[in-house]
C-alpha cells in the first residue's frame, strides 16, 4: 500500500539529509507504527506519505515514494487527498469549517462526493467515532479527545486507503487516548483501513501495532519487524518492555496482559521485598512548617463554569505533586490561579507568603514559577543566549545566571541557536532554566512532557529531582501517569473542578485502573510502580 | 395555556433539534401534533390549531436559509433609508431588535448584535458632535449654546468651527445619525441571526474560493484573541507587566508569528484535504465567465446606489436587475471549474419565503410611503416641529415582525459546553 524505495529527503540549507536510505513496504490493512526518538526525521516520513514532502515543505526528495500505486513525486497532496488521509499534531490547525458536522463533511465536498452519499458517510461517521451527540456543537467547544475524533473523522468520510497520524494521543489523557485507539483499531480490523502513525507514548500504542519501523538515529537506516522484535533492540520502549528485558522474558510481551501472565515467577522473587520509594522526600517535611502552597476552599470561575470548586490544597517545600485528571477537569486553571492569572471566585491562595493576584508580576517572579504547557510561549528573543540575557534581566539575577543553569541542564546546547529550531524537550528545559533564573521556591510545569520521547522525559524526571532535593516544592499537571508515578510523592486527582483524591502518589495511582502505571499492573497488587525499583529490589537480591 | 401540567408544551429537550432531521423546512412543529394530542382532552380545538403552527425548534435540518435573514435585514435598512422621522427609525431598530431578541443562537457570531448597537450609538455621537463644533447647514431661529469660534484664513472659507448651535442643527444631525445607526443595527441583526459561513456556504461555486478565505479570516480572529491573552500570561510569568499598551505592542511579534504558523498548517492540512482541485474547463468558457461577472457587478454596484440614493430610483432597478442576471450567467458558468459538491445546503423553503417577504414588503411599503406621505416620512427640520408618527408606514413597518414568529425557534436551554464534556470524557474517578 505505501512503498519507500530508497528515499531520502534533504531541506534546503540543511547539511544532512533529515531522512536518509528509506526502503519499506507497508502491506495494507496494517497498522503500522513509527518510533524513534525525537529529531530523527518521523514528521518527514510521515509528510512524505501524505505528499506534503516536498510539495509543501520544499527541499529535495530522492528516490520513489508510492502510495495505492500513486507516485507522490508527480501527485500533489490535493491529488492524493482520496486515499490518504493526514491528521496533524494539532487537530485545531486541521479544522477549517466551525461545526463537527461541517468538518467531517468539509474534505468530501473538496472531491466532489454526491450528496446522498456525503449525508451518509457522515452518519456513519458519526456512529463509528461516537460523536453523534457533537453534531451541531462549535468545535472550539470540545474536548482535545473529542477534537483528535473530529480530525480523525474529518479524513475517514472520504474513505481513504491509508490513515497517517502524527502523535494522535500525546495531548490526551488516558481516557480519550483510549477512545481514539479504539477507533483505529475499529478502522484497521473492520475497514481493512493501512494506518501509519507516529506516536511517543508507546505504552499506550506499541501492543496494538502489527509492524513497529523504527528510525534509530538521524540519517540510519530504519528497523523494520515485528514490534517485539523491534522492541527489544529499541532506545525507546514502554515500561512493560523494560520490565520485561529485566525479567529475562522472550518473546518480549508488550501488553499488560501478556506480562502480567508471565510475571507469576517475578512476582514470587520480588514478593517480602518493600519497594524502595520512587521520589523519596529529601528531607522528610516538617508537619508543622508553613507550606509553601496554600489554597482554602478555592473557586474559580471562568466565565460562567466553575472550573474549580472549593479546592483545598497544601503543598510544603521538598514536596513534589502530581495533578491529574481528564482534559479539562482544571489542571491548568490551578496551576495558572497559583501565579495570579485567575482571580479566585471565592477562597484564597497564598503562595510562598504572598497573594499572587496582588502581587507585582516582577515580585511574584521569585516566590513562584509556571513552566505553560506551550513553552515557547515563554521565548521571545532570536536566540539562547539572547533569552538568558534577557531572563537575568528579568529576574535582576547576576549576569550569567541563567546561561549558567543553561548549560547545567541542557550541555552541549549551542547558545546561538534560535529557540524555535530547538527540539520540544530543549525547549521545554530552557524555559525551565529560565523560570529557575529567578530561584522562585514554588516550581509549576504545565503538561511538561507533551512531545518529549523517553530520554527527554528521562533527564527531565532527572532535574526535577534535584529540584525537589534543593527544596523546590513542585506542582505538576500532567496525564502522562508513568511521569507522575517516577516523579511525585503525592497525586491530586481533579474531576469536573473537585479534587476527588489527595494522597500518597502510590495508594491513588493503584486504586485506579485509569491511572495506574504499567508495571503496578503487571506487578499487582504489589506496590511497584517502575521498572528501576524492580532493578534495584533484584540487584539487592542477587 | 389550556395545558397547566405542562405550561411549555414546545420546550426543546436536547435531542428535539436533531429529531426533525426528517422534517422538511417550514413544516409546522414536529412535535406539534402529539402536543396536541395530550392536550387535546382539555384543549379546545383553535388551541390545538394555533399550536400546531407555531415555528418548531430549529436544528440544521430546518435552519432557515441565512440568505433570507439578509434579504429581511436589507429590507428594513432599506426602509430606514428612505425615512428620517425619529420615531420610525426607532420603530425600525425596536422591530430588528425584537427579532434579534427572539430568534438569536447561542452561538459566537450571534454576540456580534451588541457590538453594532454600540457601533450605532458610536455614530450617532460622533453625527452630534460633528454638527455641534462644526456648525450645520440648515439655517435655524433657535440658539441653545454659542461655542467660541475659531477664527480660521480666508481661504479656508465656508468651513466653521465653533459658533452658534442651533436647535434645528442639532435636531437635524440627530435624524441623520439615527438614520445611519438603524442601518447598522439592520446590519448587525442580520449578522446576529445568520451564521456567516453559512451564507458563504450558500455562495456559487466560482465564488468558493474566495468564501474559503474569508470564513478561515473570520475564525482566525478568536484565534488571535486567545493567542494575545496567552502570551500577556506567558509575560506575566517572567516577570513583565502585563497590562498596557507596551505589554500589548511587545506580544504583537509573537502573536504575528503564531499567526502565520497556523495559517502555514492550515493550508497544508486543507491541500491534504483537497482544497483546490479543480476541474478543465476551455478558454472561452473562462474569457466570458470574467466578462460576464465583472460586468454584472459593476450592474450591481451601479443599479443600488441608484436605488439607495433616491433620485434615480426610475434606472435603479433595471439596472440592478440587469447586473444580478449577468453575474448570475457568469458565476454559472465559473462554477463548471470547481468539482466541489455540497453538504446539506441550508434549503428555500417557504419560511425562508415569509422572512425575506417580509423585509421586502417593508421595503415596498415605505417607499411607496414616500409618495403619498412625503412630509411625515421626512419632516423637514425648519421650522422645528414635534414628529408624528403616521399610521399606515408604522404599520407596514410592523411587517417586519414576522420573522420573530415564523422562523424556527433557538432552543431555549443549550446543554452547557463543560457539562457535556465531563460526562464524554469518560474517565472514571479515581477513587472508586
Amino acid at each position: 500500500m505505501i512503498r519507500f524505495e530508497n528515499v531520502s529527503v534533504t531541506y534546503a540549507d540543511a547539511p544532512a539529509p533529515a531522512v536518509a536510505g528509506i526502503d519499506l513496504f507497508v502491506p495494507e490493512g496494517e497498522l503500522c507504527l513509527l518510533v524513534g526518538p525525537s529529531g530523527v526525521g518521523k514528521s518527514t516520513l510521515l509528510g512524505a506519505v501524505s505528499g506534503l514532502v516536498p510539495h509543501f515543505t520544499g527541499g529535495v526528495l530522492d528516490g520513489r515514494v508510492t502510495v495505492a500505486g500513486r507516485d507522490t513525486r508527480t501527485h500533489r497532496p490535493r491529488e492524493l487527498a482520496d486515499v490518504v488521509g493526514t491528521v496533524g499534531q494539532d487537530p485545531l490547525a486541521h479544522f477549517v469549517t466551525d461545526t463537527v458536522e461541517d468538518e467531517l463533511a468539509y474534505g468530501m465536498e473538496s472531491l466532489g462526493v454526491a450528496p446522498e452519499t456525503m449525508r451518509r458517510r457522515v452518519e456513519e461517521t458519526l456512529d463509528l467515532l461516537g460523536l453523534a451527540d457533537l453534531r451541531d456543537r462549535p468545535i472550539a467547544t470540545l474536548s482535545g479527545g473529542q477534537q483528535q475524533r473530529v480530525a480523525i473523522g474529518s479524513v475517514l468520510t472520504v474513505h481513504p486507503q491509508v490513515l497517517v497520524l502524527d502523535e494522535p494521543t500525546s495531548a490526551l489523557d488516558p481516557g480519550a487516548a483510549e477512545e481514539v485507539l479504539a477507533v483505529l483499531q475499529r478502522l484497521v480490523h473492520d475497514l481493512g483501513t493501512t494506518v501509519l502513525m507516529a506516536e511517543h507514548r508507546l505504552e499506550r500504542v506499541v501492543q496494538y501495532a502489527d509492524q513497529v519501523i523504527l528510525l534509530p538515529s538521524p540519517g540510519a537506516a530504519p528497523v523494520v519487524g515485528a514490534p517485539a522484535d523491534v522492541m527489544a533492540v529499541s532506545p525507546v520502549h514502554p515500561p512493560v518492555v523494560g520490565l520485561a528485558r529485566l525479567a529475562g522474558w522472550s518473546p518480549l510481551p508488550l501488553s499488560v496482559r501478556d506480562a502480567r501472565r508471565r510475571a507469576g515467577e517475578l512476582r514470587e522473587r520480588l514478593a517480602g521485598r518493600t519497594p524502595a520509594p520512587v521520589a523519596p522526600y529529601a528531607t522528610a517535611p516538617a508537619p508543622d512548617a508553613e507550606p509553601l502552597v496554600h489554597c482554602s476552599r478555592l473557586t474559580v470561575r471562568r466565565g460562567r463554569t466553575e472550573a474549580l470548586r472549593g479546592v483545598d490544597l497544601s503543598v510544603r517545600a521538598g514536596e513534589t505533586v502530581a495533578v491529574m485528571g481528564r482534559n479539562g477537569a482544571g489542571k491548568s486553571t490551578l496551576l495558572s490561579t497559583l501565579v495570579g492569572l485567575h482571580p479566585p471566585a471565592s477562597g484564597t491562595v497564598t503562595v510562598a507568603g504572598t497573594v499572587p493576584r496582588d502581587t507585582r508580576p516582577a515580585e511574584l517572579l521569585r516566590r513562584v514559577g509556571l513552566v505553560p504547557q506551550e513553552p515557547r510561549d515563554l521565548l521571545y528573543a532570536d536566540t539562547v543566549a539572547a533569552e538568558c540575557a534577557a531572563a537575568d534581566h528579568d529576574a535582576a539575577a547576576p549576569p550569567g545566571t541563567c546561561a549558567a543553569l543553561v548549560g547545567e541542564l541542557l550541555p552541549g546546547i549551542a547558545h546561538g541557536a534560535h529557540p524555535r529550531d530547538l527540539s520540544e524537550g530543549q525547549r521545554l528545559t530552557l524555559a525551565l532554566a529560565i523560570v529557575l533564573t529567578a530561584r522562585p521556591p514554588v516550581l509549576l510545569l504545565d503538561e511538561p512532557t507533551r512531545g518529549l520521547d523517553y530520554a527527554a522525559k528521562s533527564r527531565l524526571v532527572g532535574h526535577l529531582h534535584g529540584l525537589a532535593a534543593a527544596g523546590h516544592a513542585i506542582l505538576l499537571a500532567t496525564h502522562d501517569v508513568e511521569l507522575a508515578a517516577e516523579l511525585a510523592q503525592r497525586v491530586l486527582v481533579l474531576a469536573d473542578g473537585d479534587v476527588v483524591s489527595d494522597g500518597p502518589a502510590a495508594d491513588v495511582v493503584l486504586s485506579s485502573p485509569a491511572f495506574a502505571p504499567q508495571v503496578a499492573k503487571i506487578l499487582a497488587p504489589a506496590p511497584w510502580l517502575t521498572p528501576a525499583q524492580v532493578r534495584k529490589a533484584l540487584e539487592a537480591a542477587s | 395555556m389550556t395545558a397547566p401540567a405542562d405550561p411549555r408544551p414546545d420546550a426543546p429537550r436536547p435531542d428535539a433539534a436533531r429529531s426533525t432531521g426528517s422534517t422538511g423546512p417550514g413544516a409546522p412543529a414536529p412535535r406539534g401534533p402529539h402536543a396536541a394530542e395530550r392536550a387535546g382532552a382539555k384543549a379546545p380545538h383553535h388551541g390545538d390549531r394555533w399550536r400546531r403552527w407555531r415555528a418548531p425548534v430549529a436544528g440544521r435540518a430546518n435552519a432557515l436559509h441565512a440568505g433570507a435573514w439578509w434579504v429581511w435585514a436589507l429590507g428594513l435598512a432599506t426602509a430606514a433609508s428612505r425615512t428620517s422621522n425619529p420615531l420610525l427609525l426607532a420603530l425600525v431598530v425596536a422591530v430588528a431588535g425584537y427579532v434579534v431578541a427572539a430568534r438569536r443562537t447561542e452561538a459566537p457570531w450571534a454576540r456580534s448584535y451588541g457590538a453594532f448597537l454600540r457601533l450605532g450609538g458610536f455614530v450617532l455621537v460622533v453625527r452630534l458632535v460633528f454638527a455641534v463644533v462644526l456648525g450645520s447647514p440648515v439655517p435655524g431661529t433657535h440658539v441653545l449654546v454659542t461655542l467660541p469660534e475659531v477664527p480660521l484664513p480666508g481661504w479656508a472659507q465656508g468651513v466653521r468651527i465653533g459658533g452658534r448651535v442651533t436647535a434645528e442643527g442639532v435636531v437635524f444631525a440627530l435624524r441623520d445619525g439615527m438614520k445611519l445607526a438603524a442601518l447598522l443595527v439592520c446590519v448587525g441583526a442580520a449578522n446576529a441571526l445568520a451564521n456567516p459561513a453559512r451564507l458563504l456556504k450558500s455562495l456559487p461555486g466560482a465564488l468558493y474560493e474566495a468564501g474559503v478565505a474569508v470564513v478561515v479570516a473570520m475564525t482566525f480572529a478568536p484565534h488571535l484573541v486567545a493567542d494575545v491573552a496567552r502570551l500577556r500570561a506567558a509575560r506575566r510569568l517572567r516577570g513583565r507587566p502585563d497590562r498596557g499598551v507596551r505589554a500589548l505592542l511587545q506580544v504583537g511579534l509573537p502573536v504575528l508569528e503564531g499567526a502565520l504558523e497556523r495559517s502555514v498548517a492550515l493550508a497544508a492540512a486543507m491541500d491534504t484535504r483537497g482544497y483546490g482541485r479543480t476541474a478543465q474547463v476551455p478558454a472561452g468558457v473562462r474569457r466570458a465567465t470574467s466578462a460576464l461577472t465583472l460586468g454584472g457587478l459593476l450592474g450591481i454596484c451601479a443599479g443600488t446606489y441608484a436605488l439607495l440614493s433616491a433620485s434615480g430610483a426610475g434606472y435603479g432597478l433595471p439596472v440592478l436587475l440587469a447586473g444580478l442576471a449577468a453575474a448570475v450567467a457568469g458565476l454559472r458558468l465559473g462554477g463548471r471549474r470547481s468539482v466541489r459538491t455540497r453538504y446539506r445546503p441550508d434549503r428555500w423553503g417557504p419560511r425562508a419565503w415569509l422572512v425575506a417577504g417580509s423585509g421586502v414588503a417593508v421595503a415596498a411599503l415605505m417607499i411607496a410611503a414616500a409618495s403619498y406621505a412625503p412630509d411625515a416620512l421626512d419632516p423637514p427640520a425648519y421650522p422645528l416641529t414635534a414628529p408624528t408618527l403616521p399610521l399606515w408606514p408604522a404599520l407596514s413597518l410592523l411587517l417586519g415582525l414576522l420573522p420573530a414568529f415564523v422562523a424556527p425557534a433557538p432552543p431555549a436551554t443549550r446543554p452547557e459546553p463543560g457539562a457535556a464534556t465531563a460526562a464524554e470524557a469518560g474517565v472514571e474517578g479515581a477513587t472508586r
